[in-house]
């Protein structure tokens, strides 16, 4: 619903790029963030017992359109990632064809602004097609639009193809979001290779392939002194890498799944494939060390690599359903079942993981957090709300998660888009989404 | 008669307790007795319908399967990859939905992605039987393989059993640690570090780089075939190389009591693992284990039938 001028009143606000967390009144004006003393006219919105953050960014969403509309588009992605609590998304650039070229681009920033509700802001290819061999025309993709460049699905295999790619980004100030993966230690493989894929007798995938082009990159980063964010890291030995590089001043970064954090390679004993995934669910030791990866602050951000399929494409036989489960739904809940509740993370350094972390490495100033006179986007958090996850309210297109039944304390409770609730489950206050 | 089995499927022996198994092996012997008759025909599965669903190619698994249906009475039909719609791009989900819609009893795969048994047998009503899922599970190979043993040697409980061979890719290797393990046998495998996960040991089976040291004191040695496709794998250098570390030969024969069994689940890559002469010598049991295998797949068929049969009451 379309307010114009209102206070949210009584709330408790955590700001982590600005430090702010307190008892105090927010205002929007016309859709941006005002001083709530001077608002004339505004209607008064309690919120008091809830908290009151920036909105969320999930850097890492697969919305599959163009050329996936089967299993998401622009339209059902970005109203699931409303109903998840979250107001910016950065699309990953594998699509069909891939977002290598400004057309497509413009494609996706049209198709946003005519179907979607919450911001969705592209990311390009490395290379053409994602081929992994040709640099994409990384500066008319920056003219386009795209905050970052990623290959995401693939890793550039060649050392010089990469460094010359990260060295040509630096050029235009666009930070590179890498999926690591050693495809020769990869290939054929379905799941974490570890005892459960030794007892299950399935192609396993080591820590190693990940952690060799995490080390890669490392070594690419600190030659170029630029930055690499790495993707959905998974692996014990990626985060004792990404502390020790980090310690010595090396500009990269990286991102956790609510998945990775949450479940292991054990899940999979019934061969379902909603724990199918890449990187794939680890062991609990590898579990454990990203969740001190996010405590220290190794890993800065949370991001849920939402990937969408349709049931017939995930109803197969393991070794042959495609990687990839959805996660803009359960994002939120989950993290804050495992993590706030769990005594992990504080509410303040929790939230830093879906607003400043991303915008970091976005080079994003203005995003996540509250100003006056820029976009009031904004998620409102009830901690304590007890909800059983249902993948049947779903307002993606794909029901692919491992997460369906789930107990969660904490939610999202409402979205907030440039002033505008689009998705609520306040009292008296109707979001504007719908199915 | 009450039984112990209470199961539509058979999946893996790891999903099996030792009261389950020792009932399966129990029961196979009586159907071993039918076997040895002149007339080797018993009512017990007239009426119903089985389908042998063999997506990845055997010989004596399926003529095995088909033999013991057919020595039971029951109905049956084998279908291949090529000769199913999995070829016009079906999925098997939907393949095996149609044969289930046709009131078929029992449906036995093969296929060659771990879980695939597994898969079917959640998402269908109807009963499903593993006859081997890629390097998973080959519940009645095990079974057989234990069969042997406990007839040879009274008893697994404390019997000292060793896996020599490609264990990693091994569906037979993983039937027989589970089963072995769960009636109380020590299990040791054996073979080139690159094909002999050291993660089995977090179960408690020993693990030993040495031929020499799973030949000594051994009860039972179970030989696995070694595939051509593993040496153009990286996996080791040649099946020359192989053998001159691996294979039990008049060498190596040495270090094995002469009371030790000699196992193969076949086909037998002779002189590459197992020389011929001991194939074919008197430590050898590896022809008792077909015959065996035949009872063993009688007695599975036996109690899942007669747990659908209770079912349906």
């Amino acid at each position: 619903m379309k307010k114009n001028n209102y206070i949210l009143k009584g709330g408790r606000v955590i700001d982590p790029k600005q430090n702010i967390d307190k008892v105090m009144d927010v205002g929007i004006q016309n859709g941006k963030f005002a001083n709530s003393e001077t608002i004339k006219d505004a209607e008064i919105i309690n919120v008091s017992g809830l908290i009151i953050s920036p909105g969320f960014i999930d850097m890492h969403v697969h919305l599959r359109q163009p050329g996936g509309n089967h299993k998401e588009t622009i339209k059902t992605g970005t109203r699931a990632a409303a109903a998840g609590g979250f107001t910016s998304l950065v699309a990953m650039p594998n699509t069909n064809p891939a977002a290598d070229s400004t057309a497509t681009i413009e494609y996706i920033r049209t198709h946003t602004r005519d179907d979607g509700v919450v911001k969705v802001y592209p990311s390009g290819a490395m290379t053409k097609g994602g081929n992994g061999k040709q640099m994409a025309s990384i500066g008319s993709l920056k003219e386009a639009g795209v905050v970052a460049l990623t290959d995401d699905g693939h890793c550039i295999q060649n050392f010089e193809i990469m460094k010359n790619i990260v060295e040509y980004s630096k050029t235009f100030n666009l930070p590179i979001l890498d999926h690591c993966e050693d495809e020769d230690q990869f290939t054929g493989g379905v799941m974490h290779k570890g005892y459960w894929s030794t007892v299950l007798g399935m192609k396993g995938i080591p820590n190693t392939s990940e952690a060799l082009m995490i080390a890669r990159n490392i070594m690419i980063s600190r030659d170029t002194d630029w930055d690499i964010h790495m993707q959905h890291i998974s692996a014990k030995e990626s985060v004792d890498l990404l502390r020790d590089a980090q310690a010595k001043g090396v500009r990269v970064t990286a991102e956790v799944t609510p998945h990775h954090i949450s479940l292991t390679d054990e899940n999979i004993k019934y061969y379902d494939t909603n724990y199918k995934m890449n990187p794939p669910l680890a062991s609990e030791e590898d579990r454990l060390s990203l969740i001190e990866g996010l405590r220290d602050g190794t890993i800065s951000v949370i991001a849920t690599d939402h990937a969408p399929h349709s049931e017939t494409e995930k109803l197969v036989e393991f070794n042959y359903a495609p990687f990839g489960i959805i996660g803009l739904e359960t994002a939120v809940s989950v993290c804050l079942t495992e993590l706030y509740h769990k005594e992990v993370l504080n509410i303040s350094d929790f939230i830093s993981k879906f607003t400043k972390g991303p915008a970091d490495v976005l080079k994003m100033e203005k995003l996540g957090t509250i100003i006056e006179g820029k976009d009031a986007d904004i998620t409102i958090l009830d901690l304590n709300k007890e909800h059983t996850i249902c993948k049947k309210s779903f307002y993606s297109l794909a029901r692919n998660t491992p997460f369906d039944g789930y107990k969660a304390k904490g939610k999202a409770v409402a979205t907030i888009v440039d002033g505008g609730f689009i998705y609520s489950e306040l009292n008296d206050i109707v979001g504007s989404i719908q199915k | 008669m009450d039984h112990i089995w209470k199961k539509k499927d058979l999946l893996s022996l790891y999903d099996l307790n030792a009261d389950e198994i020792t009932e399966i092996l129990d029961t196979a012997e009586e159907f071993k007795k039918v076997n040895q008759r002149n007339v080797k025909k018993v009512p017990a599965l007239r009426g119903k319908t089985i389908v042998n669903f063999f997506v990845e190619p055997s010989t004596r698994t399926i003529l095995s399967f088909e033999l013991a249906e057919k020595r039971l009475s029951a109905d049956t039909i084998n279908i291949s990859a090529s000769t199913s719609s999995l070829k016009k791009g079906e999925t098997l989900l939907d393949t095996v939905r149609n044969i289930e819609a046709m009131q078929v009893d029992l449906v036995v795969i093969r296929h060659s992605a771990p879980g695939a048994a597994d898969f079917l047998a959640k998402n269908l009503n109807v009963g499903v039987i593993n006859a081997g899922d890629g390097a998973h599970s080959h519940p009645t190979q095990g079974l057989l393989d234990i069969f042997t043993m406990r007839e040879k040697k009274g008893s697994i409980k404390g019997l000292n059993v060793s896996i020599i061979g490609d264990i990693l890719h091994g569906r037979v290797a993983r039937s027989n640690i589970w089963g072995l393990l769960k009636l109380g046998a020590n299990v040791t495998i054996c073979g080139p570090r690159t094909l002999v996960p050291r993660e089995f040991e977090q179960i408690g089976v020993r693990v030993c780089d040495k031929i020499q040291d799973a030949l000594e004191g051994a009860d039972v040695v179970n030989m696995l075939r070694i595939q051509q496709e593993r040496q153009e794998g990286g996996f080791f250098p040649s099946t020359a190389e192989y053998s001159k570390y691996f294979a039990l030969n008049k060498r190596t024969i040495k270090y094995l009591s002469p009371d030790a069994l000699i196992m193969h689940p076949g086909p037998i890559n002779r002189g590459v693992e197992l020389d011929s002469e001991i194939a074919d010598g008197p430590q050898s049991v590896i022809l008792e284990q077909v015959t065996n295998g035949l009872a063993v797949r009688m007695g599975v068929l036996y109690l899942i039938t007669g747990f659908l049969n209770n079912e349906k009451k």
